[in-house]
């Protein structure tokens, strides 16, 4: 039966109804990172609101699942301390790393993994499914991932994290204000400058409009997905990257005066081209180790760090002399970094494809694997990980049974299967780019932002995130926010702030026809593609900076929503513009070239000179831009301890 | 052949997405509720969901897991199940992620 075209809008609507919430935390986002953040903070005793645009009980940038527990160095099995993870991670990355976000997480993330257990999240093997397993520790029952020598990641069952967190958000009576997106921070001044006093927000339902009064605020609203690539025939979200993610935590903090780093990295990106994540053969993150064959049933061989063909148990041990190594997803750049290289698969994979040592295609051999490793694969990390809870459902429907099928590995140029792609990623147009998932807002050792009231927790903070890395900062700024919470009182609000938020926010719902969200959406796209696309000049940056004003100035004048989705995806494109913007400034920003952030400047192709390995921040207040520059280890510099033991111990609260 | 034709605009490229089975659906709304953009939304007319912004699904799988009657398919879109492909070894036939919920088009091709 076909549908009727036009349905009436299926929820009330109250464009512009006041709502006014008064709290002592407020929780913008309520992803891994806000979820964590509101029950810390709840557990301290004061009154905590969490606002999140899609579903609390669900959200997440990474899929409402985890299968690996990254960096958990204070287990029982762990052989390597926080502190040398820490330095391991940040140093693969050329420094470019938030380390205390980091350290926070080696520290912790054991603790809240046994926090999640108690709300019902399965952490160990209790079944005894894989008993006497390499990767399994018979006492704890806990199973490890990557390097079971030293035992720092933890495979977990949780497919469920978010209803878990859901269910334990309820039971501290946290406030959960769902299908709210957040559309500016309410700021006051003070004599040491900015003081964040709340937020507004608009209801994607109804178009209600939320004034939230606050005494301290937490940023967790992870960084802009989308600011590249746009691609109607694929549409919006099949990949990886979660399309509600729209920066606009990053857009509020501009405009509210927070300080931001390393916008400038950007990588290329496959935007909807990619293949279903973790659905195809693969060898690379939570495939580490599988087995691939060729067509002709030649298994491909595995190599050491130092470039030694190794047995197939040895896909998970260090080399030898080598203390541990490092594999999984955004946990540093091992391949950076001879100390915690990996064990890798034939790094030469394109020649032998090239002279047909190897026939393609390849495919992941499963069956050949032995069962617990093969179960461990796909069942357990492929069925919890993220979006997989539905993969392995599908293709348990459809007939793949991986103990007799050998999945195919996509068909790419030989350069494809380059070490280390995860080879579900599939190239994307060569203009398209997305961020490095490194830049973000600047933080102290509260994880407290520059501006006063507001704190930041997961991937909106700088440097590379995960799940475990988001839920460790997310508790530690909850506390932090607690605290500081206990000791203030509400600031004033000044009116014009609010009606200010509401004639913009509301514009697009009272015109009758005019330019809609995709075509603003790729317009703004087609900007940052031509003018801050792999090579950046400073003449082409300025273009690009120009016409994204037009954009704001002459276009997004005429947008028009027929109701309150669309009205949230006006407001999401407005998000996308101002981020493109940021992007651009702090692209101008960096006068050289740079491998390890892949940014390459046409008119500074000095690669990584010595000078401009530094952070250089950006942001806007009192109407001007400002740019600073930070050293790379701000954090263990004066007026901070010099190492990350004395800094989290003055400040972490505990 | 007796068969009404419509004015609607171009279907999308990027396929059915979320599937509903009427016949299991009870209409409890939740899978609405799990939906973090919004791709379904109440229908007051039938009083079960709508799928109606189709192009938004993330495939997370979210309304799936919500679903206690088994009433909600995720189909990925053709050009992502054909490229999911499979063997067994020494066997040259390929297997790919076919779509096995076709009960309304097998409906509606008995009834035409």
């Amino acid at each position: 039966m076909a549908q009727s075209l036009f349905n009436k809008w299926p929820y009330p609507i109250s464009y512009g109804k006041e709502n006014k919430i008064d709290t002592d935390v407020l929780i913008l986002g309520g992803g891994i990172a806000g979820c964590h953040a509101a029950i810390s903070a709840s557990r301290k005793g004061v009154r905590v609101v969490l606002v999140e645009k899609g579903a609390t009980k669900w959200s997440g940038n990474g899929g409402a699942g985890v299968d690996h527990w990254q960096a958990a160095c204070t287990n029982p099995c762990c052989k390597v301390s926080p502190v040398e993870m820490t330095e391991a991670i940040v140093h693969s990355l050329g420094g470019y790393e938030c380390g205390i976000k980091r350290y926070i997480q080696c520290v912790e993330g054991y603790e809240v993994l046994l926090d999640v257990e108690k709300m019902g999240v399965k952490i160990r093997d209790v079944d005894d499914e894989f008993k006497g397993a390499d990767f399994r520790d018979e006492e704890t029952k806990l199973l490890f991932a990557y390097d079971y020598e030293n035992r720092y990641t933890i495979r977990v069952w949780g497919h469920n994290m978010k209803p878990a967190l859901y269910n334990e958000l309820k039971r501290l009576g946290v406030s959960i204000f769902d299908r709210v997106m957040v559309t500016g921070l309410l700021t006051g001044k003070t004599k040491e400058g900015v003081r964040v006093l709340g937020a507004t927000g608009v209801n994607t339902r109804t178009g209600e409009f939320y004034i939230f009064k606050s005494k301290a605020t937490i940023l967790c609203i992870p960084e802009a997905e989308g600011i590249w690539d746009f691609s109607e025939p694929h549409g919006f979200g099949r990949n990886f990257h979660d399309p509600n993610c729209t920066g606009d935590g990053f857009a509020i903090g501009w405009s509210a005066g927070a300080e931001f780093t390393l916008l400038e990295h950007t990588i290329p990106s496959d935007g909807n081209l990619g293949y279903i994540p973790y659905g195809v053969g693969n060898a690379h993150n939570t495939w580490h180790g599988c087995t691939i064959i060729d067509s002709k049933n030649r298994e491909l061989k595995w190599y050491d760090r130092d470039s030694k063909e190794i047995l197939y148990e040895q896909r998970f041990r260090p080399s030898p002399f080598q203390k541990f190594f490092i594999d999984g997803g955004s946990i540093g750049d091992p391949r950076r970094f001879y100390d915690v290289y990996p064990p890798v698969i034939e790094p030469n994979l394109p020649d032998l494809i090239r002279k047909m040592h190897y026939v393609l295609p390849l495919y992941a051999d499963l069956p050949s694997m032995p069962e617990r490793e093969r179960k461990a694969i796909f069942g357990m990390m492929v069925g919890n990980e993220g979006k997989t809870f539905i993969l392995q459902k599908i293709y348990t429907e459809a007939g793949f049974d991986p103990n007799k099928h050998l999945l195919q590995v996509p068909i790419f140029s030989p350069e494809g299967y380059i070490n280390p792609p995860v080879w579900w990623y599939s190239p994307g147009l060569p203009k398209w780019r997305r961020l490095g998932r490194c830049g973000g807002l600047v933080v102290d050792w509260d994880l407290r932002t520059n501006l006063e009231g507001l704190y930041a927790a997961g991937s909106i903070i700088f440097g590379h995130g995960d799940h475990a890395g988001a839920a460790t900062s997310g508790r530690y700024a909850g506390r932090k926010a607690a605290q500081y919470a206990m000791n203030v009182s509400h600031g004033i609000i000044e009116q014009n702030q609010i009606e200010q938020q509401k004639s913009r926010v509301y514009a697009p719902i009272y015109r009758n026809d005019g330019i809609r969200w995709k075509e603003l959406k790729a317009g703004i796209n087609r900007v940052m593609q031509d003018f801050c696309g792999p090579y950046k000049h400073e003449n082409t940056l300025k273009i690009g900076l120009k016409l994204l004003h037009k954009i704001k100035n002459e276009e997004i004048p005429y947008a028009y929503a027929s109701n309150p989705h669309e009205l949230s995806r006006i407001l999401e494109c407005i998000s996308l513009c101002t981020v493109a913007e940021m992007v651009i400034h702090a692209s101008m920003a960096r006068r050289s070239s740079s491998k390890i952030l892949d940014f390459f400047r046409i008119d500074y192709p000095q690669i990584d000179p010595p000078e401009w390995n530094k952070l250089i921040t950006i942001r806007f207040s009192d109407g001007e831009l400002k740019f600073e520059s930070l050293p790379l280890n701000y954090y263990l510099s004066p007026p901070y301890f010099s190492s990350y033991e004395e800094n989290y111990k003055a400040h972490c609260s505990l | 052949m007796d068969k009404e034709a419509y004015a609607v605009p171009n279907p999308l490229a990027s396929g059915k997405t979320i599937q509903i089975d009427f016949d299991k659906c009870v209409g409890c709304n939740k899978c609405i509720e799990a939906c973090r953009r919004d791709v379904l939304a109440p229908n007051p007319d039938q009083g079960k969901p709508l799928v109606l912004y189709p192009d938004e699904c993330w495939y997370c799988g979210c309304c799936v897991m919500e679903c206690q009657f088994g009433a909600i398919h995720l189909i990925y879109p053709l050009y992502q199940r054909i490229s999911v492909i499979w063997k067994e070894r020494e066997n040259e036939e390929i297997f790919y992620l076919r779509n096995n919920f076709r009960k309304e088009e097998e409906k509606c091709t008995k009834n035409g």
